[in-house]
C-alpha cells in the first residue's frame, strides 16, 4: 500500500530547517518520497467569526482540490486554530482512506498551556500529528497500542506518550514488513 | 472476533453528520447517519444500533419525541441527546425520558471520547450481565430434575411456588431421592439466585465442629483456630443455607439454631461481636421429624420454625415410570463424562430395573448405571452388567436394622415374595422370616 509519493504543502512559516527534517521523518515512516511545497491561501474565507477559529472541513476540501504533481497523498500544514462543527478544536483532519489531510501546530505548542516553550517537543508533536493524519488517508483507524502513532490523542500529553512510528499491526495493515 | 459497536447519528446538519461519522469511524466504530427522526426510526426497525446520538432540534419530529419512541421500541437502548441550545428544562426532560446523557455541541474531543467509551462499557457490562444470568440459570434449573410421573410433577409445582418466597422449607424423603437437588432448584429459582447457596452436611460433623462451621470462629477460639474464619451463616448472606440431615443435630445446637433463625444474628465461636446475616434456610432429612418431636428428640419450636413449607420427595419405587428417563439421563451423563459413545440398555435389563425396589433410590440407580457402563461391553447395558443379582449394599442404611430390612426386602423381591424360597435363600426358617416381615412392616408390590 506504499504511496508513490507524499506532498507536504505548508501554508505559513515553520522554521528554517524543520521542513527538511519533517520530510525525512515522514519519508521513513511511509517508505516513500516526500515533496515539500509552499503555498499561500487567503484564510479569511475559512474563518468562523462566531467561533474565532478556522473551519477544518473547508480547509480539507481546499487542500484536496489542489492537484500537485504525482498521484500520492497530500497534507496541508497550517498554524491556525482548527475546528469542525461538532468539536471545539482539532489538531488535524484527514479523509479516511482518501487522498488529503490537514494538520495545524497551533495547539501543539507548550506556551498555549502555560508551559515554557520547547521547539524540539513542538516539532516532534507536529511530526507525529502529520504521520497520524496521513495514516488515516491510508485507511488506518485509531490504534489501541499506547505507543503507536495511530493512537487517538485529545491532549498534547497524549501525543507525547506515543512514538512517531507505527506499531506492528498498523505496519502490517500498511503492507510494510 | 469482537463485534464492532454500532452508532447511529441523527442530525439535520450534514456537516455534523459527516464530522461525527468520520470521528467515530476513525475510532473503529460502525457508523450510520440519518438526517431526521423519521428516517432514524425506520432504520431502527430493520437494524439494531448500540448507541444513538440524536440532535434535539430537528425539523419534523424533535429529538425528545424520537427518544420516547426509541425507548418504547427498546428500553435498554443508549440514546445521547445533543443540542447547540442547551437548557435545564430540555436536559431534565431528556434524562427523565431515559436519555443516557445530554451534551452540548460542539463537544470537547476528550469529552466525546469519554462519553462514547463509558456508553460502550455500559453496553458490554449489560451484555456480560445477561450472559452470566443465563449461565447461572442453566447451571441449576428445575430441568435438572428428571421425571414425568405425577409424583415428581407435584414436587416441581411445589418448588416453583415456594422458590420465589423467603419461607423456610423442609425437604423430606428417603436417602438418595435427590433432596439436595431440590434445594438447589429452589435456590436457583429464587430471588436470591445470584447469591451463594451454602450447604452444610450436619450429620457429618460433631457438635463442636458443626458450631464452628455454622457460626465461624475467631483466631485462638480453640486449639487449631489459627485464623478468623467466617461461618456458613455468614457466607450465606443474601443467599440460602441448606442444612442437610437436620434431624441429626444435638439439642444444644437445636437451641442455638432456633435463636439464629429468629434473630438472624449470631456470634462467632470465641468472638464477642454480633454478626447479622440475611439468609434463607432450607433443611432436609430422611427421618420423620414430626414423630421425633412427639418423642421429644427434636424441639417443637424449631420444627415449626423450619417447617413453613414441606416438600416430600417420593421414593423411586413409587414413581417407577421415571426409571427409563433416569436411566437415559445417567447413560448420557456417564458416557459423556467417560468420553464413551452413547449406549442403550437392553429391554430385559430395563424391565429388571423397573421391578427393583431401589432402597437407595436414585443414588443407587445412578451408581448402578455408572458401574454398568464401566464393566459393560460398550454397546448396550445388559442384565448381567447390573449388580442386582449380587448383594447390593445400600449406602443409605444407617443401622443394622435398616440394613437387615433392606436386605430382606431385596431378597423377597428377588423371589417375588415366595416365602419358602426367600427363607431358604436367607438360611432362616419361614417363621423367622414372617416375624421379620412383621417387625419391619414389609409389604410386597401390589
Amino acid at each position: 500500500m506504499n504511496p508513490s509519493s507524499i506532498t507536504i504543502i505548508s501554508f505559513g512559516h515553520f522554521g528554517k530547517n524543520f521542513p527538511d527534517k519533517l520530510a525525512d521523518a515522514v519519508g521513513s515512516a511511509f517508505h516513500c518520497s516526500v515533496h515539500l511545497k509552499e503555498a499561500h491561501l487567503d484564510l479569511s474565507e475559512f474563518y468562523d467569526a462566531g467561533r474565532r477559529q478556522y473551519n477544518g472541513d473547508k480547509l480539507l476540501r481546499e487542500v484536496d482540490s489542489m492537484k500537485p504533481e504525482g498521484s500520492g497523498k497530500i497534507i496541508g500544514l497550517f498554524n491556525v486554530d482548527l475546528f469542525i462543527p461538532i468539536l471545539t478544536f482539532i489538531y488535524g483532519q484527514a479523509q479516511l482512506g482518501g487522498r488529503s489531510a490537514i494538520a495545524s501546530f497551533y495547539r501543539l505548542s507548550n506556551e498555549r498551556y502555560g508551559m515554557a516553550a520547547d521547539d524540539q517537543k513542538l516539532r516532534e508533536r507536529l511530526i507525529k500529528e502529520i504521520i497520524h493524519e496521513l495514516g488515516h488517508t491510508f485507511g488506518l483507524i485509531h490504534c489501541t497500542i499506547s505507543t503507536c502513532v495511530m493512537r487517538s490523542s485529545t491532549y498534547v500529553e497524549d501525543i507525547d506518550q506515543k512514538e512517531a512510528r507505527f506499531c506492528n499491526d498498523c505496519r502490517a495493515l500498511l503492507g510494510m514488513k | 472476533m469482537e463485534k464492532k459497536i454500532s452508532i447511529l447519528v441523527v442530525d439535520d446538519e450534514e456537516s455534523v453528520r459527516d464530522s461525527l461519522n468520520l470521528w467515530f469511524t476513525e475510532d473503529g466504530y460502525r457508523v450510520a447517519c440519518a438526517e431526521d427522526a423519521k428516517k432514524a426510526l425506520s432504520m431502527l426497525e430493520s437494524e439494531t444500533y448500540n448507541i444513538i446520538l440524536a440532535d434535539l432540534k430537528m425539523p419534523g419530529m424533535d429529538g425528545l419525541e424520537m427518544l420516547r419512541r426509541i425507548k418504547a421500541l427498546d428500553k435498554d437502548s443508549i440514546v445521547i441527546v445533543m443540542t447547540a441550545f442547551a437548557s435545564v428544562d430540555t436536559a431534565v426532560k431528556a434524562l427523565k425520558d431515559g436519555a443516557y446523557d445530554y451534551v452540548t455541541k460542539p463537544f470537547d474531543p476528550d469529552d466525546l471520547s469519554h462519553l462514547i467509551r463509558n456508553a460502550t462499557m455500559q453496553i458490554s457490562l449489560s451484555q456480560e450481565n445477561e450472559i452470566l444470568k443465563k449461565r447461572v440459570d442453566s447451571l441449576a434449573s428445575v430441568e435438572d430434575l428428571i421425571g414425568k410421573s405425577e409424583a415428581i410433577r407435584k414436587v416441581l409445582r411445589e418448588v416453583e411456588s415456594v422458590a420465589p418466597t423467603n419461607s423456610s422449607v423442609i425437604i423430606t424423603g428417603e436417602s438418595g431421592t435427590g433432596k439436595e437437588l431440590i434445594a438447589r432448584a429452589i435456590h436457583a429459582n429464587s430471588l436470591r439466585k445470584f447469591y451463594p447457596l451454602v450447604s452444610v452436611h450436619c450429620g457429618a460433623l460433631t457438635e463442636s465442629l458443626l458450631e464452628s462451621e455454622l457460626f465461624g470462629h475467631e483466631k485462638g477460639a480453640f486449639t487449631g483456630a489459627l485464623y478468623n474464619r467466617k461461618g456458613r451463616f455468614e457466607m450465606a448472606d443474601c443467599g440460602t443455607i441448606f442444612l442437610d440431615e437436620i434431624a441429626t443435630i444435638s439439642t444444644k445446637m437445636q437451641i442455638e439454631l432456633l435463636r439464629v433463625l429468629e434473630t438472624k444474628q449470631f456470634i462467632r465461636v470465641g468472638g464477642n461481636k454480633e454478626i447479622t446475616s440475611d439468609f434463607r434456610v432450607i433443611c432436609a432429612t430422611n427421618r420423620d421429624l414430626k414423630s421425633m418431636v412427639e418423642k421429644g428428640a427434636f424441639r417443637e419450636d424449631l420444627y415449626y420454625r423450619l417447617n413453613v413449607m414441606n416438600i416430600h420427595i417420593p421414593p423411586l419405587r413409587e414413581r417407577t415410570e421415571d426409571i427409563p428417563l433416569l436411566v437415559d439421563y445417567f447413560i448420557r451423563k456417564y458416557c459423556t463424562s467417560m468420553n464413551k459413545p452413547l449406549i442403550t440398555i437392553e429391554t430385559a435389563a430395563l424391565k429388571r430395573l423397573l421391578d427393583y425396589p431401589f432402597p437407595g433410590n436414585i443414588r443407587e440407580l445412578e451408581n448402578m448405571i455408572e458401574r454398568s457402563i464401566v464393566v459393560g461391553n460398550g454397546k448396550k447395558i445388559l442384565l448381567r452388567d447390573l449388580p442386582l443379582g449380587k448383594e447390593v449394599i445400600d449406602s443409605s442404611v444407617e443401622s443394622l436394622d435398616d440394613f437387615e430390612k433392606a436386605f430382606i426386602l431385596q431378597i423377597l423381591n428377588k423371589y417375588s415374595w415366595n416365602i419358602s424360597r426367600t427363607a431358604q435363600a436367607l438360611k432362616v426358617d419361614r417363621v423367622t422370616l414372617y416375624n421379620k416381615i412383621r417387625k419391619y412392616g414389609l409389604k410386597g408390590a401390589e
